[in-house]
């Protein structure tokens, strides 16, 4: 039996359409969009102006504050201006756009393609490079990387765990770093095991990847203290909180960080860019998408510099088809459906997945007939079509009672309902009206 | 591209899984069954479950667009359901106008002045026939002897079921000598396990309805709790009696296979919206009513427990729900 997480989830069809299409470089854009807030945490502000030239790799916006990321440009050319441009949640954000003219990079970044195994950073230096180059988690959720490569005063990690999941269906862009950068993804881990001065990490894979499994497993036997874990497959194992009981049977208790029970989760498209940043000097300014759909030409991966318009990935892949109903950015459990294909790729952009219109439809719902397949799918334990009930009533005190908080949103219970109710729609909203209520008790 | 995408939350993919499809399966799992009861009463079997199921449905559909003026719910197919397990927990021989009074107190009394589908906290089957059985005392407990296919039955032929003979025995302690006795008029296993007997017409065939629970496991249409937690807890509370005095209580493999306990437990207990929801609150309800069953089957006035056993655990449904939730993760924090 492989392992796994033991509560809820899961089997959405996979539908890994690009998984054996190698990594394509997209030519470089004629514009770029970048906006200023591409992480969680404070908006980084911008330090350059109007008609200033600027190369691949410069620093165009500073973090502000712990939790934040510098944001880089990821083409060399004239800044055009600094304005509100729509991003991909729909609202519109301070973004710097530059016309590209030519390709010109920051001399201090090492374009080579020697891997460097050799590393000559200490921890401080390490976590201080990655925020530098503006490193956040890769996985979806742009957590600023620096702050989970220190491990908090107080805290113990014993354990790094690497996420090489990729439990939303279609994508593969994490599957395809994990066959063709395998060394230096490695490196990466080991840079990574070094600033949280760990002895062992495991990189848990799902089983639907075995030449992934089979290609890191043979290199980590050069890298000390890095093990490969094959997992069954089940959606949402790519979760930190299930991944980490899935390989090493620890519970991370209700509201805290891993590092509450000895460990930190990385992604490995952020091993890998880690690795850049420490090895190669080289910022956050690019990064693997995976482009599919079922009518589309040509599914494919692609490495897409910050700021593309997602229409020129679209249009690499063979252009949108007449079919498109939807177009999502990210995975089809926990991805942003975006209104139109100009917004631009960031640094948390996995995927741009084209619906259509059948899959698009929305079915009408039903009375619940309390089935209980929603509390059987929920992966943290809670109770949805409660949830649901208490959201539309606004009881917040009740939601926070039966630990709405704990919602990750992975849409299991939605997925799952057969009378195709609104789960998730109401419970984020409850997650709203609670997080306000615990945020105004916490300021008194 | 000119037409406008669509916007909506995730998740963007849903399951195949919808209400219709979940009770088609419970139709189809009731199907061995109905198989079974014609095979042994006849075509009248047939009529009577035709008559329950068109009834429940009519009821259900003029209610909806006369009384409450919303949509008609039945393609959903709670109704059918309802109406093949009102029709299951019947004599064959019961005549059609009590019939349709059952499906009326079924649908229109206890799920549509509750609001409908996973609104009613009473199994709407399970009313009609506790209605009936109150209502119609003579009619609900004349048991036809069944004859096979061809004959069918014989209205003038009406004989005990298994458990109303023990009812009538447990007291004078000679059980084990009247399973013993050939041709006595008690029920062999065989005829248990096949369902050439006397009883209402769902409730016979035990291997019929086994199949049915098999069907509805594979399928993921039910999980194991409530089945597995009446049988166990009926089983082992029987075995207790019958060790400690096996001339006045018969073995629980007997109990396990007479009577509705089968069907109750398969098909009624299980039903979605009047169970509890989380795992350890199915089996906190199905060991109720294992309990209560033999209790009123050993120590009551009615030979047959079952169906009061699952409304009285009914009742107990929200309260379970309140008290035993889900195990939330990072309840018990593990270090590895």
């Amino acid at each position: 039996m492989l392992k796994t997480f033991p509560k809820g989830g899961v089997h959405p069809p996979e539908n890994k359409l690009s998984s054996v299409s190698p990594v394509e470089v997209l030519p470089t854009p004629q514009q770029v969009v970048i906006p200023v807030s591409q992480h969680i945490g404070a908006p980084a502000s911008p330090v350059v102006k109007k008609g200033d030239m600027v190369k691949a790799g410069e620093v165009i916006a500073t973090g502000q504050g712990f939790v934040s990321a510098n944001i880089h440009s990821s083409v060399s050319g004239k800044v055009l201006k600094i304005d509100k441009m729509p991003d991909s949640t729909g609202y519109k954000q301070l973004s710097v756009i530059i016309d590209v003219e030519g390709d010109e990079w920051d001399p201090a970044i090492d374009r080579s393609e020697t891997v460097v195994r050799e590393i000559s950073l200490s921890a401080e230096e390490i976590v201080k490079r990655c925020n530098a180059m503006g490193i956040v988690g890769m996985g979806g959720a742009t957590f600023p990387s620096h702050v989970k490569l220190s491990v908090p005063p107080g805290k113990k990690c014993d354990i790094l765990i690497i996420n090489g999941v990729e439990c939303e269906p279609y994508l593969t862009s994490d599957h395809r770093i994990m066959i063709e950068r395998g060394e230096e993804l490695l490196t990466g881990v080991t840079i990574i095991m070094k600033a949280l001065g760990v002895e062992r990490a495991i990189i848990g894979i799902e089983n639907n990847k075995p030449d992934a499994i089979e290609n890191l497993t043979s290199l980590a036997a050069a890298f000390s203290g890095i093990s490969v874990q094959p997992l069954s497959v089940k959606y949402p194992q790519g979760g930190e909180k299930q991944l980490i009981r899935a390989l090493i049977k620890r519970e991370v208790p209700s509201g805290k960080l891993p590092i509450e029970v000895g460990t930190v989760v990385h992604n490995v498209g952020t091993a890998v860019a880690v690795y850049e940043a420490v090895q190669k000097n080289k910022p956050l300014i690019e990064r693997v998408v995976t482009v599919t759909g079922k009518d589309l030409a040509r599914p494919c991966n692609l490495l897409v510099r910050i700021g593309t318009p997602v229409a020129d990935l679209i249009n690499f892949a063979g252009g949108i088809p007449e079919s498109t109903a939807k177009i999502v950015n990210g995975g089809p459990m926990m991805g942003k459906a975006i209104s139109t294909p100009e917004v631009p790729v960031t640094k948390g952009t996995s995927g741009i997945i084209l619906f259509t219109e059948e899959e698009a439809v929305r079915n009408p719902s039903g009375p619940c007939i309390r089935c209980g397949k929603c509390i059987t799918a929920c992966a943290m334990g809670l109770e949805p079509f409660l949830l649901m009930t208490l959201a539309s009533r606004a009881l917040t005190e009740r939601m926070e009672k039966e630990r709405i908080m704990d919602c990750m949103e992975c849409g299991s219970c939605s997925y799952i309902c057969p009378a195709s109710r609104p789960l998730l729609d109401y419970i984020r909203l409850g997650k709203q009206l609670t997080g306000k209520v615990i945020r105004e008790r916490s300021h008194k | 591209m000119n037409k406008l995408l669509k916007i909506s939350p995730s998740p963007h993919v849903t399951g195949k899984e919808t209400t219709g499809k979940l009770m088609f399966g419970v139709v189809i799992a009731l199907l061995p069954a109905l198989a079974a009861t014609i095979w042994f009463f006849g075509w009248a079997a047939l009529l009577v479950t035709a008559v329950s199921v068109v009834s429940c449905v009519i009821f259900e559909f003029l209610i909806t667009k006369y009384i409450l003026k919303k949509t008609p719910t039945i393609n959903d197919g709670s109704a059918v359901v309802t109406g093949l397990l009102l029709a299951f927990c019947l004599p064959v021989n019961l005549p059609v106008w009590i019939i349709i009074i059952g499906a009326l107190v079924a649908i229109g009394v206890a799920k549509m002045t509750f609001g409908g589908l996973g609104n009613n906290p009473f199994n709407p089957a399970l009313v009609g026939r506790v209605f009936l059985f109150l209502s119609f005392p003579v009619q609900m407990t004349t048991w036809p002897v069944p004859r096979g296919f061809a004959t069918g039955y014989a209205d003038a032929e009406t004989g005990a079921t298994a458990l109303s003979i023990l009812n009538e025995n447990y007291d004078k302690g000679n059980i084990d000598s009247l399973l013993n006795t050939p041709g006595s008029e008690l029920p062999g296993y065989s005829q248990l396990f096949w369902g050439e007997m006397g009883g209402s017409l769902g409730e016979i065939a035990a291997f019929a309805l086994i199949l049915g629970l098999i069907y509805m496991l594979a399928k993921k249409i039910i999980t194991w709790h409530i089945p597995v937690s009446i049988l166990g807890t009926v089983a082992v509370f029987t075995a207790l009696l019958w060790l400690a005095n096996p001339s006045s209580n018969i073995d629980p493999l007997y109990h396990l296979m007479s009577g509705g306990l089968l069907l109750g437990a398969i098909f009624m207990a299980t039903d979605y919206v009047t169970s509890p929801m989380s795992g350890r609150g199915m089996i906190v309800y199905g060991i109720g009513i294992g309990v209560i069953t033999v209790l009123i089957r050993r120590f009551g006035a009615y030979p047959e427990g079952v169906q009061f056993a699952i409304l009285i655990m009914n009742a107990f449904t929200p309260l379970i729900n309140t008290y035993l939730k889900p195990v939330r993760f990072g309840e018990e924090v593990k270090h590895g």
